[in-house]
């Protein structure tokens, strides 16, 4: 055995990161616990709760319960439905995207604009482009004779927000499995060639296993933010037409600001980021316990 | 039962060539025969890899036909050819056992199922794979892995052809004995056509019947490895095959006699007309230059290398560098000692290519 010196001193380097982290982080999440287990009747007096807070929220028969239940039902079929249509249009993109010559430049950057545009402006380019008055896309359906309105249709709302997130986010797909695609060797390529496989069995058996690790990244991401989205559907719809787009983010928002109802809303915001963290961390360690399985 | 015929094939990969030093491929007659293995030997870069992928497909040639027995292929895509190639780097699929990734090739062909579970078992058997059959192609060692893409080149029985392309580069040098001579075995077994590139000498003339030796996108020459030991046609070959590599000199020709240095040097052969004018060079390997105690070339040593199984002197020759061979009996050689050259064994190159001389 190798007598390792022990040394207390490396912990004066931890101390700034700590003392950021807990200026960041750890005092505002604390903040939230603080008022999740308290009640106040205003004038800044507030008193111990329990977990009343938490009782209620997760109850469905409560009124705030219910309206929770809604949200979350809500937020998870729409990063449902991102994810089923962004994963596999990306790839797609990518594999048609050209692989070498002049028109790889511009084309990943025509590709990724949308990601550069910020979150309100998307969300204000495509209010606009919906309206029915004067919007192109809004004004052509219903001039098509479509019953399509964004303030007071709720399926007009739900896929024109489904479909804004797919213009804004498929572009991280796409030069994501790009990247992926482009790391596979050409020999790969050329063997499948030599093994007379179809190009269905050189996405299947070639491109698909070696895109798993970029796609597990890819589906991390775009569920988190998806799960997570507020700027645009609050830019759009306001979560409206009734509340057909609110989602968690645009509820939580609603509690905490709009009714200043912060016992509720602190309970709400903890359980929903537990909820993000144990889908992401289960899903991760699902996806590479897989992998490791398998190699056996 | 299918020789490949190549038909003045050359290859420019940049735009429409013009003149000879355009083609990465210099045109190239030859016929591979079945059942034999060739080896294509040559420093990197030198369009072996080039030749291989016209042969699969891979790469359309500029110029020229490509016959596999009667027909012409040479516009056929890789999958419509019968032909198997290994690569250099593994390439496994990484989902599959190894028993499918063998399979592979025969299943996208259509051939029923005991078909080819009897040739994977028979190919699996041959390269020791047997017992990895139900594993995970992924989890295993770059060996294995590369044995499972020699497998997948040698399990389709009606191929004209398989290639490899350099392909024991990834393994340990002891396995790599191993597996070469378990490829020669396989090609006995198998009578197949077999091209194997290389730039490794030792493994081009252990592994093949013939070996054709390029440079700079030419065949320079192409014969059995006796024949390139003995009778290099370039001087390239001279100096690529063997180590070290030949003796050249240059020399002013007479008949049978050679003017080498200021020295008189007899030949095995006349050369009455040579073209005058060009640089003329006499070829000895070191293998037939020996220092010896009785008559010969007065030569400087210069350094004297101890390979073990032989000693080898390098010596000048007024001023000329030249590598002899010590015998055995030679104890220790002082700043100077005579040289021996073998007439028989000595070779004349003009403007590198070897001129064949008349019998004395």
């Amino acid at each position: 055995m190798i007598a390792k010196p022990i040394n207390n001193r490396a912990w004066f380097f931890v101390l700034p990161v700590l003392g950021f982290v807990l200026f960041s982080s750890i005092v505002p999440t604390m903040t939230v616990v603080n008022y999740s287990v308290q009640d106040t009747m205003g004038a800044n007096n507030f008193f111990w709760n329990g977990d009343q807070w938490f009782r209620d929220l997760l109850n469905p028969t409560t009124a705030i319960g219910q309206r929770f239940n809604d949200a979350l039902f809500r937020t998870l079929a729409f990063s449902l439905t991102c994810l089923l249509v962004e994963i596999p249009l990306g790839i797609a993109v990518a594999l048609c995207a050209p692989r070498k010559g002049w028109a790889v430049g511009p084309a990943l950057v025509v590709v990724a604009l949308p990601m550069l545009i910020p979150w309100n402006v998307v969300g204000t380019i495509w209010q606009i482009f919906t309206r029915e008055d004067i919007g192109l896309f809004g004004a052509a359906l219903t001039g098509l004779g479509l019953p399509y309105n964004v303030t007071q249709e709720a399926i007009s709302a739900w896929t024109t927000i489904v479909v804004m997130d797919v213009w804004h986010w498929t572009p991280l797909v796409v030069l994501l499995s790009y990247a992926g695609l482009r790391a596979i060797p050409d020999a790969y390529y050329q063997a499948a060639r030599i093994d007379g496989a179809s190009r269905w069995a050189v996405f299947s058996k070639i491109e698909l296993p070696k895109l798993q690790k970029v796609l597990v990244i890819a589906v991390l991401l775009r569920f988190m933010q998806t799960f997570m989205i507020y700027t645009e559907p609050f830019v759009v719809t306001g979560g409206g037409p009734g509340s057909a787009t609110t989602f968690l983010s645009i509820d939580l928002d609603k509690i905490a600001l709009g009714q200043v109802d912060l016992g509720n809303a602190a309970a709400m915001s903890l359980v929903y980021y537990l909820i993000t963290l144990t889908v992401c961390y289960v899903f991760f360690t699902i996806m590479t316990q897989l992998e490791r399985r398998r190699d056996v | 039962m299918t020789s490949i015929t190549l038909d003045h094939i050359a290859h420019a990969y940049y735009g429409k060539p013009r003149e000879d030093s355009d083609y990465q491929l210099k045109p190239l007659n030859h016929v591979w025969e079945h059942g034999l293995a060739y080896a294509l030997l040559g420093p990197s870069g030198c369009g072996k890899t080039t030749l291989l992928n016209i042969i699969s497909g891979l790469v359309i040639p500029s110029v020229g036909r490509l016959l596999f027995g009667e027909r012409d292929v040479t516009h056929l895509p890789t999958e419509q050819r019968n032909i198997a190639q290994v690569f250099q780097f593994p390439v496994i699929y990484d989902t599959m056992t190894v028993a499918e990734n063998l399979a592979f090739p025969l299943k996208n062909r259509r051939l029923p199922k005991p078909v080819i579970e009897k040739r994977v078992a028979e190919i699996a058997e041959m390269l020791d794979l047997t017992a990895d059959l139900g594993r995970r192609a992924r989890g295993l060692t770059a060996d294995a892995k590369q044995k499972i893409s020699l497998g997948r080149g040698l399990v389709r029985s009606d191929v004209s052809a398989v290639l490899f392309d350099e392909p024991l580069t990834v393994i340990d040098p002891a396995l790599k004995w191993e597996l070469r001579s378990k490829l020669k075995r396989v090609h006995r077994a198998l009578d197949l056509l077999m091209i194997y590139v290389t730039h490794d000498q030792i493994e081009a003339l252990t592994f093949a019947d013939k070996v054709v030796v390029m440079n700079d996108g030419r065949a320079v020459q192409i014969g059995t490895p006796a024949e390139l030991f003995y009778r290099p046609e370039h001087t390239f070959v001279g100096y690529f095959i063997g180590s070290p590599g030949m003796n050249f000199l240059p020399a002013e020709v007479e008949g049978a006699r050679a003017r080498v240095a200021g020295f008189d040097l007899a030949l095995g052969a006349a050369y009455p007309d040579l073209p005058k004018g060009r640089s003329v060079q006499v070829g000895v390997r070191p293998e037939f230059v020996s220092a010896t105690a009785g008559p010969g070339l007065p030569a400087q040593v210069r350094r004297v290398a101890d390979l073990g199984r032989k000693r080898l002197a390098y010596v000048s020759l007024a001023g000329h560098p030249l590598v002899a061979t010590l015998p055995n009996e030679m104890e220790s050689v002082g700043d100077s000692v005579n040289v021996a050259i073998d007439a028989v064994n000595t070779h004349v190159y003009v403007d590198d290519i070897r001129v064949a001389g008349r019998a004395p």
